[in-house]
């Protein structure tokens, strides 16, 4: 029974292609947002369900909210409260709401129905994926602790550079 | 029944719809926002191939991949705000009259 990843597979699609033909900054970004949750929803059909809480605590949660920090960072002003206007009125907001309210509609059926996933051989639950991740997997989390160490020292040098940059002008 | 040649192809589809977006779209949020897409439809493939043997290592990579989008797309938008203030723009044309 596939039907489930059949229907979540065709939103993630259509919400992806959604994005790339919006010309608006927030309208692609709620578009990217439904893709990626539609792509939780895939994971766990797929019997993963530790990955799919990840990707839409991390995807569609954390790094998301950075890219609407940069969205709102980069047009402030009179146009903007003029676009926030534009963003209230049906068409901008429909799309993205259909979409999401069909992925809400398999979620409930997948609680509803019982516990196991349909298209999924076997759960892989948290505690393999942990045991993985910290037994054979140890170099790669100690290299994704300084991969994200070096993110976070290379962001604060590049808005700290601009910073003293404007002090002196 | 696993689902596996259509995880497949969906992993493609959406990998080859950033690779269009990268390559089409010329405001540099955009640009970004399909490397967020292509990493995602990696880490698919990670998890379907995962899923068909029943082994936690693709659930593992994609642990990875996310780990990775975080640092790549928190040091982007940090460059995105550096071009913005340079060029006033945010057009990836802008940069090519870049000269090191």
């Amino acid at each position: 029974m596939t039907i489930v990843f059949d229907v979540a597979g065709a939103v993630a699609i259509a919400a992806t292609i959604m994005m790339l033909t919006r010309t608006h900054a927030v309208h692609a970004l709620l578009y990217l947002i439904v893709s990626l949750l539609a792509v939780a929803v895939v994971f766990y059909d797929l019997g993963a369900p530790f990955v799919a809480a990840l990707e839409v605590i991390v995807y569609a949660g954390a790094i998301m909210v950075l890219f609407v920090f940069v969205v709102m960072l980069l047009n402030l002003g009179e146009e903007a409260s003029r676009a926030e206007r534009g963003l209230l009125t049906p068409g901008i907001w429909i799309g993205p709401s259909v979409l999401a309210a069909i992925l809400l509609a398999e979620f409930g059926w997948l609680l509803t129905r019982g516990s196991a996933p349909p298209a999924a051989l076997a759960n892989i639950g948290p505690a393999e994926v942990g045991m993985a991740l910290f037994g054979s997997y140890l170099i790669g989390v100690e290299l994704a602790s300084m991969l994200l160490l070096g993110g976070l020292v290379g962001a604060y040098h590049l808005g700290w550079k601009e910073r003293s940059h404007a002090s002196h002008s | 029944m696993l689902p596996i040649r259509e995880g497949f192809a969906l992993a493609g589809i959406l990998f080859a719809l950033g690779i269009i977006g990268v390559l089409a779209r010329r405001n540099i949020i955009f640009v970004l926002m399909s490397i967020e897409v292509m990493l995602n439809a990696a880490g698919l493939a990670f998890v379907v191939a995962g899923a068909r043997w029943q082994q936690p290592d693709g659930q593992v990579v994609f642990l990875f991949i996310l780990a990775m989008a975080a640092a790549e797309v928190s040091v982007g938008l940090a460059l995105v705000l550096e071009l913005y203030h340079q060029y006033k723009s945010l057009d990836t044309d802008a940069i090519s009259r870049m000269r090191g």
